[in-house]
């Protein structure tokens, strides 16, 4: 569903990305490793739109998307979270999920100010939405709480539930165990894995967790100094002498 | 310790003295042709040596004194109170509310005209107020020229009636139409900026429109304004002694009372009170929808709001609008109270009280900007004795304001959003 080819970006004299492809199948979850600098976040910026490609194609279900307005590729249903939590963290949590699904509440302003049915049962149907996902990711109790005053676990998790809420094809996961004690990072990997199953949502992620890497990921795409280095199943990755030489430096 | 305390006593108490002893110890006097600079009388120079020890001893004693004061707190019973239960609350503050709107509603008619006229000003304040709150306190964009869709909708009224005799009734929506459309305008210019370089740019824009009403004389009279504004009329009935228009009636003829011109002043009244409830009430639903939640989005995170699909140039173009359209509404009404207006009006001072109501009130607080808009356009009214000292007083009123309480009057109170567990 999503295929990039050949994507370059350059910033200056630096070229940050090289020829980088990659592409996502339906139901599938992705993983894009690499050592640190080496342009991961850069092509996840590319990609939904942050930044607009010095060169290269982004085709998303077929159609182009290089250079599109950012919150246009993401109704589009491809959305993303980010290195560092971005949170609404002076809203709620609940607000948080509910400014997510601004698009599916698309309502004049009049029905809204008089409050007319039709309005009340879409109001209605996000709060359901953002109870669903909240219980989903454990954060039922803390509905009410400031968002910025969740532990950092859970302001992960939220910002999983906030991309979900907009019911997205594909979830752009920026380092999402970052920070994370190895008894979240498990509960993340189920979450992650449940998304694709049960949701029917593909995931793109970096990841410099190798275990959750290896784990849930289908197919792992490396990348050096902004090159593509290999990609291939979990298995081939862990046996390629250039991946090795790349994370281990050479013997 | 005591050694830190005691030089630093002396320092405060030394600046104390360069500070007042120069202000207020000396008078300029002319003498015939010549100005004479005359010395000190004896109660002056008291004073500010009183003032210097005052300010030594609490300098020096600063600590036993600040620890005393924190004890009071516990001398308050409602200090470490729960919190009081959401529909509890809810209820308690909408009898209040009520109550207030009924208070309001009947005491015009015991209040002197004077009261009732300033309370006509605080009225439009609020207005003002709310409307710059959803752009300042809810999108968290820092506009400093706010006072330019106030002056559209007040020249648009006075215009339209100068020209084309149209009524306060017509103009009304005309005026907080054109000045929303003027608000859409500037939006657009400033979609990419953000923090200092907006406020500059609006700065700047509030200044256009200032100098563009003062120099277009052909049109508006420049400075010397547009005089003879019609006030507002009851289903066609005037409250002059005589009806100015063919086709109107009067209103103490009409209900056969005697001519008084307190009806004129309670019934601009009662119009500002019911437009600053319709302003108080729609924006509280814009609050709540998801324009009003996009709006505090892309306040808390901008990018995180594009990566979720919202458009900033909707999101922020629509801020400015609404607010733009609550000012030209109060724009309107302002006109009619005065009859008469120039741009002498609408200078920059006016944009920054109405920013100091909403950072007073607490920004984003409903509540707060109302009350913080009755108490800074009423506490200079009721200063007024201090004459030339009552603008001192209001600053030093504001900094102590934000050094006690400098989330406001109210801080904002998040909604409490109940919610079902889903199956």
């Amino acid at each position: 569903m999503l295929e990039v080819q050949n994507l370059s970006m350059r910033f200056g004299g630096l070229l940050a990305v090289d020829q980088v492809s990659l592409d996502v199948q339906e139901h599938e979850i992705v993983a894009i490793i690499g050592p640190n600098g080496a342009g991961k976040t850069t092509v996840f910026n590319c990609m939904s739109g942050f930044y607009k490609p010095s060169g290269g194609k982004i085709l998303f279900e077929g159609r182009d998307i290089q250079g599109k307005p950012d919150y246009k590729i993401s109704r589009l249903g491809l959305v993303r979270t980010f290195q560092h939590v971005r949170l609404f963290s002076r809203m709620t949590v609940v607000e948080n999920l509910l400014v997510a699904q601004h698009r599916h509440l698309n309502t004049n302003l009049l029905s809204g100010i008089l409050k007319t049915p039709n309005y009340r049962e879409k109001e209605q149907k996000s709060l359901d939405r953002a109870a669903y996902w909240l219980d989903r990711v454990g954060l039922m109790d803390m509905a009410n709480r400031d968002a910025g005053n969740l532990a950092y676990g859970q302001q992960r998790r939220l910002e999983i539930a906030r991309c979900m809420v907009t019911e997205p094809k594909l979830l752009m996961l920026d380092e999402p165990a970052a920070g994370l004690n190895p008894a979240e990072t498990k509960d993340l990997n189920q979450l992650i894995i449940s998304l694709k199953e049960d949701y029917n949502v593909s995931v793109v992620l970096i990841e410099h967790d190798m275990s959750l890497v290896m784990d849930i990921s289908d197919r792992i795409n490396v990348i050096n100094q902004g090159r593509p280095l290999a990609s291939g199943t979990p298995d081939e990755i862990r046996r390629n002498d250039d991946v090795i030489k790349a994370y281990l430096g050479e013997a | 310790m005591a050694a830190h305390n005691l030089k630093h006593a002396l320092f405060c108490a030394f600046i104390t003295l360069i500070i007042s002893y120069p202000i207020l110890g000396f008078d300029l006097t002319s003498r015939g042709t010549t100005v004479v600079l005359e010395g000190v009388n004896t109660t002056t120079s008291i004073g500010v040596l009183a003032a210097v020890i005052i300010v030594f001893l609490f300098q020096y004693f600063r600590d036993s004194v600040m620890g005393s004061l924190r004890q009071l707190p516990a001398i308050n019973p409602l200090a470490n109170r729960e919190p009081m239960e959401q529909s509890k609350r809810l209820k308690l503050e909408s009898i209040l509310l009520t109550l207030m709107i009924i208070g309001a509603l009947i005491w015009p008619f015991i209040a002197s005209r004077g009261a009732v006229d300033l309370a006509t000003l605080v009225l439009i304040y609020i207005m003002l107020a709310l409307g710059l709150n959803v752009v300042v306190g809810l999108a968290g964009l820092l506009d400093l020229g706010y006072v330019a869709f106030y002056a559209v909708g007040a020249y648009t009224f006075a215009l339209l009636s100068q020209y084309y005799g149209i009524s306060f009734w017509f103009a009304l929506p005309i005026g907080a139409g054109l000045a929303a459309l003027f608000g859409l305008v500037l939006g657009f210019p400033v979609l990419r900026l953000r923090g200092d370089y907006l406020a500059i740019v609006t700065l700047g824009f509030g200044e256009i429109i200032r100098i563009l009403l003062n120099n277009m004389t052909s049109l508006t009279g420049g400075p010397n304004g547009i005089g003879g504004i019609p006030d507002p009329t009851l289903f066609g009935m005037e409250f002059g002694r005589r009806v100015k228009e063919e086709g109107n009636t009067s209103f103490h003829e009409t209900f056969g009372i005697a001519y008084s011109g307190e009806h004129k002043v309670i019934f601009l009244y009662l119009i500002a009170l019911v437009l600053a409830v319709i302003t108080a009430i729609a924006i509280r639903r814009l609050m709540r929808m998801p324009v009003g939640r996009a709006w505090e989005a892309l306040r808390e995170d901008e990018i995180a709001a594009k990566s979720l699909g919202l458009s900033r140039t909707a999101v922020k173009l629509s801020a400015f609008t609404i607010g733009a359209f609550f000012a030209g509404f109060a724009g309107t009404v302002f006109a009619s109270k005065q009859g008469f207006i120039s741009p002498e009006s609408f200078v920059f001072l006016e944009s920054a009280i109405i920013l100091a109501i909403v950072v007073l009130g607490g920004m984003g607080s409903q509540m707060g900007v109302i009350l913080a808009a009755i108490a800074v356009t009423i506490l200079p009214e009721l200063a007024r004795e201090f004459s030339e000292y009552r603008m001192l007083i209001f600053g030093a009123a504001m900094v102590l304001m934000m050094v006690w309480r400098p989330q406001g009057l109210m801080p904002m109170r998040r909604i409490h959003i109940e919610l079902k567990r889903q199956e």
